[in-house]
């Protein structure tokens, strides 16, 4: 794998693969010593322009099992706050010989600028990109989901038949986007519930079914459902009146959750907030994984970080301009 | 440079074929076109061998960023005239939102004076129509028309003048001296923060969208604004099927309203977009497929009336980013008749004759500049936008429409290299480009030093 940027580039036995060596991953934790040494004497850059404790912590944990270095860069207080170009940054990062660079940042794309850039060889793993991409989170959530299901007979599986409902602000939710592209490759069945206002206005090639009304989607008895934050900022922009009507009729609080069957899964991608989209029984309940969750991150981006570090290194995929230009050519007929 | 100097210059220009696809020698002499016919022999001009090139009246262009003064990093009158000669223009108007906003008679004067000193191209100023694009008060409209660079086109293009009031007031105050606002058409709180076309493709590339409702909103806003108050509206860079819709019915209707497409709507649509390349990144948005076709017709069936460029030059830098941090714009002067050349000609949707029609002599007609002369000296005939005629003023480009070239930063004569078309093959070429008689461009080359130009400045030597 040259560069993780999107899930929507991953293929089914890539996919299958990833969270196959997550599973092998995940072994290493029960040991007594959590560490391997597969990555030793490679550099592994967390280059976070956004503050994300949880997405870093995981990251260094991560790479800190496989033996690699790891260097942390913080937007906040360093070069890059005081104005330093996404290229200045990259290239002193390739100067000091970084093997991977993972990346979050505010700007969608700017993983994949950073990857097609020449600005460093690095691979380049998106750990979130403004409202495009958080691959590893919609990995994490599919092995988490698989992991449910399957137990310890996970390895190999797909997600064939699964339904899951997604519930939130699909318009500026990174996690929903890579999450409808990872699951449909996996052959489960998506469904996004949201206010109108916050969904996309067009959504023709989302391979998901969409609605407004979360109690309908309940009756469906979904086999996931999967919550998304609502930022406070969104109360203040005219997207719904306040966070009661929201919860009212987009939260999963009490009434809703005994509408699910028992076996079926409650997802958060944290950090919560209780009593708005989910109530504290539903996140607390047996059904909830949001702690798996968290755990499961740290054995998804340490099979990331490896086959990323460890694997071949195809050559670059052409660019999607020239593609453009390809199709534009041919409808010319030149 | 005295009248003697460049009365010794006479050009031959030998089997040129006219927009027409008639054949004729043209004679250029004292600045004019003295005589046209086949055959003809003049002693002592160098003769320019045209056959099998097209001879088009110099182009028009109602929209140039010129940068100057405040952003020399990006362009100079100088290096910007120097692009628009490279793509067979003689003549620019230059946006106003420069540093200082060009919103007074000084400021537009000596952008004026600037490109007389430059002498590749004419350069007409436009002023702003609120003081510091604003938007909150008029700018001196009167002032800037009555200057030596006598302005009728105004705009805060970059700036939508949202408010419709002053918009209403701008429209009404510069029938006075038959100018024009020329509308940026953007509804500004429909588009905070927008990043690329608003449809199924910026809700996958997490990209905040720019819907096409925000510009035909205000364009509808604006020619019922027009037919109230009985003035000319001039909609710059057209770039929905919608924003077309309105249009066909204001013209229907009877309102003076013009429109301008630029050459990239023509071509490129926002798939370009999906790679994050910010060369791609542009105001208005490239849009769908859908969108190209119909601004195809609209040019076609006349209801847009001009091509323009937009030309939009910025520094490395400031492409070489992440999407969202990057600015909007691209450079368009030297590609233009090429581009124009792919997406309306070799479709067949346009001739020629279209071609001079919509990149020369309606751009001139809706600037003022129809009738006014090239020589500032008013004692001919004749000017900028008019058709190659004997006796017309020597304004025209050389173009071989068989060419095809592989576009590279070396066919860029700007200062700015943030092209859409770098590495990409297009149609055409610019053989030759006279202004007020002498070349600027020769054999596809910029001249080093316009016949017509002030002293030479570093920047020419420099590149």
């Amino acid at each position: 794998m040259r560069h993780l940027l999107s899930t929507k580039d991953l293929g089914r036995d890539e996919a299958i693969g990833l969270l196959d060596v997550a599973e092998d991953m995940a072994d290493v934790a029960t040991r007594e010593i959590k560490k391997l040494p597969t990555l030793r004497g490679k550099t592994v850059v967390n280059l976070f322009f956004e503050d994300s404790t949880r997405t870093r912590i995981s990251f260094e944990a991560a790479a800190k099992r496989l033996s690699a270095d790891v260097i942390t860069f913080s937007a906040k207080g360093s070069s890059v706050s005081k104005g330093e170009s996404l290229k200045d940054t990259a290239q002193t990062l390739q100067a000091m010989g970084a093997d991977a660079v993972v990346i979050r940042h505010g700007a969608s794309g700017a993983p994949r600028t950073l990857a097609a850039s020449g600005w460093i060889d690095a691979g380049i793993l998106n750990a979130g990109d403004g409202t495009h991409e958080h691959p590893t989170q919609a990995l994490l959530d599919a092995y988490t989901i698989r992991k449910r299901l399957h137990g310890r007979a996970s390895r190999g599986r797909d997600l064939d038949g699964v339904s899951v409902t997604i519930v939130g602000d699909i318009l500026h939710s990174r996690v929903a986007r890579s999450n409808v592209w990872l699951l449909d490759t996996l052959g489960a069945s998506v469904t996004l519930i949201a206010p109108p206002t916050l969904l996309p206005v067009a959504l023709d090639g989302w391979p998901a079914t969409i609605g407004f009304d979360l109690d309908a989607a309940l009756r469906q008895q979904p086999d996931v459902v999967m919550m998304l934050r609502i930022q406070a900022e969104r109360m203040h922009a005219a997207f719904f009146p306040n966070s009661r009507e929201y919860s009212r009729r987009w939260g999963l609080d009490d009434v809703r959750m005994s509408m699910l069957s028992p076996d079926s899964i409650v997802m958060h991608p944290g950090p919560m907030n209780r009593g708005l989209e989910i109530s504290a029984a539903a996140a607390d309940s047996q059904q909830s994984t949001v702690r798996e969750q968290v755990a499961n991150g740290v054995s998804v981006r340490m099979a990331a970080l490896y086959l990323l570090l460890s694997g071949e290194r195809p050559s670059v995929e052409p660019a999607p301009s020239d593609t453009a230009w390809q199709a534009q050519d041919e409808m010319e007929g030149r | 440079m005295t009248e003697q100097d460049t009365a010794v210059r006479r050009y031959l220009i030998v089997g040129a074929a006219l927009a027409d696809g008639s054949r004729s020698d043209l004679l250029i002499d004292n600045g004019r076109i003295a005589e046209m016919g086949t055959a003809l022999s003049a002693p002592g001009a160098e003769q320019v061998d045209a056959d099998g090139l097209i001879a088009l009246p110099g182009l028009v262009d109602l929209h140039t960023h010129l940068r100057e003064p405040g952003f020399e990093a990006s362009e100079t009158v100088l290096t910007g005239t120097r692009a628009a000669a490279a793509g067979g223009y003689t003549t620019v108007f230059a946006m106003a939102n420069t540093a200082p906003v060009a919103d007074t008679a000084g400021v537009v004067e000596q952008v004026l004076t600037l490109g007389e000193s430059a002498g590749y191209a004419t350069v007409q100023p436009i002023g702003a129509v609120t003081r510091g694009l604003a938007g909150e008060q008029l700018a001196e409209l009167g002032a800037m028309a009555a200057s030596r660079a006598r302005v009728r086109v105004f705009s805060d293009d970059g700036m939508c003048v949202s408010d419709p009031l002053l918009m209403r007031r701008a429209l009404e105050y510069v029938k006075a001296f038959d100018g024009v606002i020329a509308q940026h058409a953007q509804e500004p709180r429909l588009t905070v923060g927008a990043q690329m076309n608003e449809g199924a493709l910026s809700g996958e590339l997490g990209l905040t969208g720019w819907p096409a409702v925000a510009e035909e909103s205000i364009i509808a806003r604006d020619v019922l604004l027009a037919e109230h108050v009985g003035s000319r509206l001039h909609v710059c860079h057209v770039s929905t099927a919608g924003s077309v819709d309105v249009i066909r019915w204001a013209k229907a209707r009877g309102i003076a309203v013009t429109a301008e497409v630029t050459p990239h709507h023509l071509l490129l649509t926002e798939d370009f977009v999906a790679g994050y390349d910010a060369r791609y990144k542009v105001n208005p948005p490239l849009r769908r497929t859908e969108d190209v076709n119909a601004l195809r017709e609209a040019l076609a069936d006349g209801t847009i009336d001009i091509i323009a460029t937009d030309h939009a030059p910025h520094p490395a830098e400031a492409k070489d980013c992440e999407w969202d941090a990057a600015a909007n714009g691209m450079v368009g002067l030297e590609t233009a008749l090429s581009v124009v050349h792919a997406a309306v000609v070799q479709s067949g949707q346009l001739n020629w004759q279209d071609v001079a029609r919509v990149m020369s002599h309606a751009p001139a007609a809706i600037g003022g500049l129809r009738g006014r002369d090239a020589h500032g000296d008013g004692a001919n005939q004749g000017g900028q936008g008019a058709s190659i005629g004997v006796g017309c003023p020597a304004e025209l480009v050389l173009y071989d429409p068989t060419a095809t070239r592989r576009f590279s930063t070396a066919d860029l004569a700007g200062k700015a290299t943030n092209s859409p078309y770098i590495d990409r093959t297009l149609p055409g070429r610019v053989v030759a480009t006279f202004h007020r008689g002498q070349p600027t461009v020769l054999n596809g080359r910029v001249v080093d030093r316009p016949a017509h130009g002030g002293a030479p400045t570093s920047e020419v030597s420099h590149g």
